[in-house]
């Protein structure tokens, strides 16, 4: 349909935005998960794009492990005072209190895993039919293969095989009560075009992803931030190194990468140049070959 | 820099994978940590070089049984193009995949092994990309290295290739191209092994092949997703009627017709986002605001009121079935066409393609990966274009209200009576 007047940022701009219309015109009661990271960060521009000068026909959702990047918190809860749209938490503490999951020990214990429940509660809890994420098919392969509209069964599970086929631009979001759909807009871009755009649109992000000072330990290979949420003990010794984050989970589990790259030209050059995926700076991926097929299988984003 | 999306059509056998491998690995689009994943896995080629077909087998049913089972999307950028290749299982059970990857595609890839010539399923996708109306074809000879590189062996495959192209066949644009996905030949260099091919390596076509001028008109259309209302104070009147352009411009003042109520007014204002651009055109997503304050809600289309589309609840249409349950005729489907949900039902069958021989069937059913030709019946008048003018327009899906599945692709033809 197109006719390649669109330079490919505008094309991709344009049908993310075609997709989160169909979602505020499909759904009753969606949500757009915010995480903290650029992709979610990317989403909420393009929410603007999509839905001004009216509000956003859905709430942002945060799935708050307690072991956060602290500049995080603080980004997010200065653009929702910024946006003034209303902002939804859901503490895996909390299901930790309630007996619900089990906190992991060990020294790889990370509250990644436990997120996903929480994320199934808060859905649950709030009635949402549709789950907006940032998750790109070029991060991974099991993603490479998901729909841009994803269907999940009241177990938030979502099935490979029953995968409905995604014709054209039409998305199909008809569902069962008690199904959700999770929804990524932004699936046919790459990281690269994440942060072109980001450079493009002059958008601010969490201070992590640029170039800073920080005490470090080696785990498993990877640099990871030294902080009270890592079980550390004497083997580990702590470096302080000059490093930036490329992704923003929970700090056990979102390693660093050295860089000296504090702009976001920067940033581009070094990913253009780059010989490790993002989610490679991810120690939830390296479990197993098929690690990301089953999170996904068991409800995660 | 332009978006170029391609399909790939073949079987596993054909090198398909391979092939989408090879660009891969010889653009320099797999990452470090990918390759390591690769190099510790336990399949290999039989002379010990990384199998490239696990790249884009993702899911791990698939890498056990050693076959694509779904569309795989999969992207790489070079200086002069985004590219978004969808992988598509070329086996006849997964014809539904293909269509699937090939509705949203500017150029299809059909791979033909040169040890086997045109075969069955050759003819069997290149009528799917007729059918889903690509606009470009290439047509890869692979595995030339197990054929000695011999130019007899590609000439007598492309005559035969040609030959088969005729009235139940048409395809617009068609390159051949000779290449060793598993040896690199063609693919990203031209080879030293076929010092008698004188066109472009694959990657350079796909970078240079114009792609303007797509199967699309220049009939202004503009399905109304949302309706942007603030009421607030200072924006107590703003209307703004948001979507995606489908096809041709639209210009303030403009002349506009919202279908199906047959309305008109007049374009008073373009919006995107903080711009007031004096005009947008097809792909770009808009909000556009009405002079009249008329009653406008998602489902409804907005088109050029100088070139209406064909408006009917009966239309005769191109249908692939996509479920296991076979279609119903008793049974009422929901129809979604754009931002339009409609009811919908089968009234006729007119005939059914074997898409191996092209040959029209009559038949009483239409099961899983059947293609065929129907009436339908909708609810709802239908504001719509013929597939072969305007694709975005011309298409629609059939939804199983009792599963919600996704259950078949309809391809408009003609108004039926």
């Amino acid at each position: 349909m197109s006719k390649y007047n669109l330079d490919y940022l505008d094309e991709l701009e344009a049908e993310a935005i075609h997709i989160l219309r169909e979602v505020a015109g499909q759904f009753e009661k969606p949500a757009l998960l915010f995480s903290g990271g650029k992709d979610s960060i990317t989403l909420v521009r393009l929410a603007e794009k999509a839905f001004r000068p009216g509000k956003f026909p859905f709430p942002l959702v945060h799935i708050d492990t307690g072991h956060n990047f602290e500049e995080t918190i603080t980004y997010r809860d200065q653009m929702v005072d910024r946006l003034g749209e209303k902002l939804i938490v859901g503490y895996v503490q909390e299901s930790i209190d309630e007996g619900k999951v089990i906190e992991q020990t060990g020294k790889n214990a990370s509250r990644n895993a436990l997120q996903t429940v929480t994320l199934l509660d808060t859905i649950a809890k709030h009635g949402f039919d549709a789950c907006i994420g940032g998750a790109r098919r070029d991060e991974e392969k099991a993603r490479a293969k998901e729909r841009i509209f994803s269907v999940r069964d009241e177990f938030g599970q979502w099935d490979p095989k029953r995968q409905r086929p995604e014709l054209w631009n039409i998305y199909n979001g008809k569902i069962h009560k008690g199904e959700n759909v999770r929804v990524f807009p932004i699936s046919n871009w790459t990281e690269l075009d994440v942060w072109n755009y980001i450079r493009r649109e002059k958008m601010d992000l969490p201070s992590i992803y640029f170039a800073h000072k920080r005490d470090t330990i080696t785990r498993n290979g990877q640099l990871m931030a030294a902080s009270p949420f890592l079980n550390m003990d004497e083997a580990d010794v702590v470096t302080n190194r000059m490093v930036r984050f490329r992704t923003v989970g929970d700090m056990s589990c979102t390693a660093a990468v050295e860089s000296e790259a504090d702009q976001i030209d920067d940033i581009i050059e070094e990913i253009s140049a780059s010989k490790i995926s993002e989610r490679g700076a991810r120690l939830d991926d390296k479990v197993s070959e098929a690690a990301m097929e089953d999170r996904k299988k068991g409800g995660y984003f | 820099m332009n978006i170029l999306k391609f399909f790939t059509a073949g079987s596993v056998d054909d090198g398909k994978s391979t092939l989408i491998g090879r660009l891969l690995y010889d653009t320099d689009s797999i990452l470090a940590d990918q390759l390591e994943a690769l190099q510790t896995s336990n399949r290999k080629n039989d002379d010990g070089s990384i199998d490239l077909a696990i790249l884009t087998d993702g899911l791990r049913a698939e890498r056990e049984q050693g076959i694509t089972i779904d569309v795989a999307y999969k992207y790489f950028q070079t200086e002069k193009r985004k590219f978004i290749i969808a992988d598509t299982p070329g086996h006849i059970q997964y014809t539904r995949n293909m269509v699937t990857g090939a509705s949203t595609a500017n150029l299809a890839i059909i791979l033909i092994d040169a040890r086997n010539g045109v075969v069955e399923q050759t003819i069997r996708h290149s009528y799917l990309v007729s059918l889903l109306g690509v606009s470009h074809v290439v047509i890869c000879v692979n595995k030339m290295d197990m054929e000695d590189y011999s130019e007899e062996v590609f000439n007598n495959i492309t005559e035969k290739y040609k030959s088969l192209l005729s009235s139940n066949l048409k395809l617009n644009d068609v390159t051949f191209i000779p290449v060793s996905a598993l040896k690199g030949d063609n693919i990203v260099n031209l080879s030293e092994n076929m010092p008698w091919y004188k066109g472009a390596s694959l990657l350079d076509f796909l970078e240079t092949v114009e792609v303007t001028g797509e199967q699309t008109s220049d009939y202004a259309r503009m399905p109304v997703q949302w309706v942007i209302r603030p009421q607030t104070d200072e924006l107590h009147d703003y209307r703004g009627y948001a979507g995606r352009v489908l096809s041709g411009t639209f210009k303030v003042n403009d002349k506009v017709t919202v279908l199906p109520s047959g309305s008109s007014s007049v374009i008073d204002k373009i919006e995107v986002f903080d711009k007031a651009p004096e005009e947008v055109s097809a792909g770009m997503s808009v909000t556009l605001h009405l002079k009249d304050n008329i009653d406008i809600s998602r489902g409804d289309v907005l088109v050029n009121s100088g070139s209406l589309p064909q408006s009917s609840q009966l239309i005769e249409a191109d249908l692939c079935w996509m479920d296991n349950k076979p279609m119903d005729d008793s049974i009422t489907y929901l129809l979604q066409h754009n931002s339009k949900l409609t009811k919908c039902k089968v009234r006729e069958i007119l005939y059914k393609v074997n898409i191996n021989t092209l040959e029209k069937e009559d038949t009483h059913e239409f099961k899983l990966n059947d293609i065929g030709r129907v009436v339908i019946k909708t609810a709802d008048e239908l504001a719509y274009d013929l597939y072969s003018e305007n694709k975005a327009n011309g298409s629609a899906i059939l939804i199983d209200s009792r599963t919600n599945l996704t259950v078949g692709a309809l391809m408009f033809r003609a108004v039926a009576d």
